[in-house]
């Protein structure tokens, strides 16, 4: 875990919390702070929305601020979009990414293109909160794992935190942003936890990645669920291989350096992401990698993700196509 | 599948059976949510029986019909075998999608249950496509869409409705008014008092009717199955009904008392429809227990028979994404395989 913190009132003082607990920490600080932001989605009122994130924030902001929608994503998407381009700073809420589906005409279109195709006369201060990631048995309309389309489309930023603190840091500065940023939020560490700074002038920059553990013999760059059974398997196999562990936590923009410097040390990379292998955030990371320490590398890059099928229901099926702690050893053993 | 004539003896037994087929497989399948022996998400359909059967019981065998996330009381009343439906709530290789879909996409193309669903409002596109291959097939089928009072505040219902009313399309589009879409309900999700209303815009009939009432429900499908087919085009429907259950099982439902779904239980739309066959002579109370203790019966062997059905082989998970072979999946999951199979 990071020990980075910053000043303000008792910097050094952290609390420890879920995944969950952190989000909606983040959430409330930002509109005790600046009363333009709201959120929006469907039942993140009284129900506290289908996770659980929203919880009690509207008995405190009132209904106004904490809205219930229809399920109309296209249309509330769209929403989003026309108040923060006239002087609002909305977070919508998507309860899961796969329902991008209905609404990505506002994000691809508007969201991401307004403010290039007004020639930078316009800002677009919205955050989009969606959950990702399979293995609750939810089945393939609930279970996508989406972020390489929009780290992939020009216009709006990426973000996909692997801890509570990174959580908690990022969302607020994606709520601060005057650029859309996009946060997913993979469901199954929603209960995980860690220790989080209660400080809440604690941000952290978008496009900036973490090593979450140091390593000499192989760096694994670990998103989302993977970060933490990466870190597992690190501690597991102390002793044999030295392994580095990086969160990207964000996207796009990604830090480049940090990935760079890392493989430069260990000369060998592993990427554990759960999208789809094909033209993916793997590919995007490996290249990055391959064009600015090419020479370092000692072994082929290793990919560890979803073989390029959708998330099934069946528990032996959804388990068999999710990357797991064993699939990063094995690419690890490859290698080293 | 069985065609019910409901409008003979045989035909209204026939339909009170499925409708006790429907409260038993759903109160079972509640029940072993609760036990945690069934994974994902389980919405059910209890309450709400006389909507699906009685649209079900209006149409031709070769119908189609599109399903929602609720969807195990539209198969049944569709005629799909509970077993094949248990075994793919437990993601057996036996149920109806070999364990891939589980209870939110359960389907039988076959049978015209084109799927149950798992984005709300993406039924009725897909119904109003059936339509169009039999307008242009010059089938004598119809495309009947469920969906919810939620679904109706969605881009895409409105825009297949619009459609098959432009085109005169042979679709029937039912929306189940359970009074909630989750936890919020239908009079802050929309402004207009009935959810019909919006047949005057795409100027086609509209209705709203007692969805507790299995011939009120059956005869408005009946007559919008008749437009349909006679190429009037579509019919949109309302049925007011109600969910017993939480959305989802789990479901802590801070948005309604006990008293709320008392008033609705009165009204029990089986106990009612069950009153009116023992009153006008069509089955005696003895029949209707023994009806019911069938039904229980078939369904205890339909779980007995899940549980102890095999899980699909894990390389099943590579298969079926498309007709032709590519090359990706193969090499990828081959390598995955390789890679963790030893502590799986
Ligand atoms: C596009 C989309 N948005 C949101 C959801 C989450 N969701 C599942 S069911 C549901 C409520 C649907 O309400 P309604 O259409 O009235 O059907 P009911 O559950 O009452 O049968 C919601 C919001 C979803 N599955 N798909
Ligand atoms: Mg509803």
């Amino acid at each position: 875990m990071s020990t980075e913190t910053t000043s303000g009132t008792g910097p050094a003082d952290t609390q420890e919390m879920t995944f969950r607990e952190a989000i909606r920490l983040a959430l409330r600080e930002e509109m005790e702070r600046d009363e333009d932001v709201f959120i929006m989605g469907e039942d993140v009122g009284k129900f506290g929305g289908v996770y659980e994130v929203t919880g009690d924030l509207v008995e405190q902001f009132g209904e106004a601020r904490v809205r219930d929608t229809p399920i109309s994503e296209a249309g509330f998407m769209g929403a989003g979009v026309g108040a923060a381009a006239t002087g609002s700073r909305p977070i919508v809420e998507i309860m899961f990414s796969d329902f991008i589906g209905v609404c990505s005409e506002q994000i691809i279109n508007q969201m991401a293109k307004n403010r290039y195709m007004f020639g930078g006369k316009t800002e677009m201060p919205i955050t989009v909160r969606t959950t990702e990631g399979g293995g609750s048995g939810a089945a393939s309309q609930h279970s996508g794992t989406l972020h390489t389309w929009f780290a992939h489309f020009p216009g709006v930023m990426a973000v996909a935190p692997g801890t509570p603190e990174s959580a908690k840091g990022l969302l607020k500065s994606a709520i601060r942003s005057d650029d859309p940023v996009i946060f997913f939020e993979n469901k199954e560490i929603y209960g995980q936890t860690g220790e989080v700074p209660l400080d809440e002038n604690y941000t952290l920059p978008i496009g900036e990645a973490n090593v979450e553990r140091e390593g000499e013999d192989v760096t694994v760059v670990a998103t989302q669920r993977m970060v933490g059974e990466s870190l597992e398997l690190a501690e597991e196999l102390d002793g044999q291989v030295s392994v580095e562990v990086i969160d990207p936590r964000s996207l796009y923009p990604l830090d480049t350096d940090t990935l760079v410097e890392s493989v430069k040390k260990t000369g060998r990379l592993v990427i554990a992401d759960e999208s789809p292998l094909s033209y993916g955030t793997h590919a995007e990371i490996g290249m990055r990698v391959m064009e600015n320490a090419f020479f370092s590398l000692d072994a082929p890059i290793q990919r560890v993700g979803v073989a390029d099928v959708h998330i099934p229901f069946s528990p032996v099926l959804e388990d068999e196509v999710l990357p797991h702690a064993s699939d990063v050893e094995a690419a690890i053993n490859r290698i080293v | 599948m069985v065609v019910i004539d409901i409008e003979t003896e045989d035909g209204q037994r026939e339909a009170l059976r499925r409708m006790l087929t429907i409260r038993a497989f759903d109160t079972k399948a509640g029940d072993l949510f609760a036990d945690g022996e069934l994974p994902g998400f389980v919405h059910l359909y209890v309450g709400e029986e006389a909507v699906g059967v009685g649209a079900c019981s209006a149409l031709e065998a070769d119908d189609y019909i599109t399903s929602t996330h609720r969807g195990h009381g539209h198969c049944i009343a569709k005629g799909l075998d509970p077993k094949k439906m248990m075994s793919e709530l437990y993601g057996k290789a036996d149920g109806y999608c070999n364990g891939k879909g589980g209870s939110m996409h359960i389907a039988d193309v076959d049978a015209g249950m084109l799927g149950a669903n798992g984005i709300v409002g993406a039924g009725p596109p897909l119904a109003t496509g059936a339509a169009l291959t039999a307008q242009l097939k010059g089938e004598d089928k119809v495309a009947l869409a469920f969906f919810g009072d939620g679904a109706v505040a969605q881009g895409q219902v409105h825009e297949a409705i619009n459609i098959a009313a432009t085109w005169d399309l042979p679709a029937v589009f039912v929306v189940e008014n359970n009074q909630y879409g989750e936890g919020t309900p239908v009079e802050k999700q929309h402004n207009v008092q009935n959810l019909s209303e919006t047949a005057e815009a795409y100027n086609i009939p509209g209705f709203t009717v007692d969805g507790m009432d299995i011939t009120a429900v059956y005869e408005a499908v009946k007559e919008a199955r008749n437009r349909a087919a006679d190429g009037q085009g579509p019919t949109l429907i309302e049925a007011e009904t109600y969910r017993y259950h939480g959305h989802f099982e789990g479901d802590q439902q801070p948005y309604r008392t006990e008293e709320d779904i008392d008033i609705w239980k009165d009204r029990d739309a089986i106990e009612s429809f069950k009153q009116r066959l023992v009153d006008a002579g069509t089955i005696t109370e003895d029949e209707f227990d023994e009806m019911k203790a069938e039904i229980d019966e078939q369904i205890e062997t339909a779980v007995e028979e899940a549980k102890s059905a095999p899980y699909p082989d894990p390389s099943e998970a590579y298969e079926d994404m498309f007709n032709a072979t590519v090359p990706e999946i193969s090499q990828f999951s081959s390598q995955m395989r390789a890679d963790g199979g030893e502590d799986r």
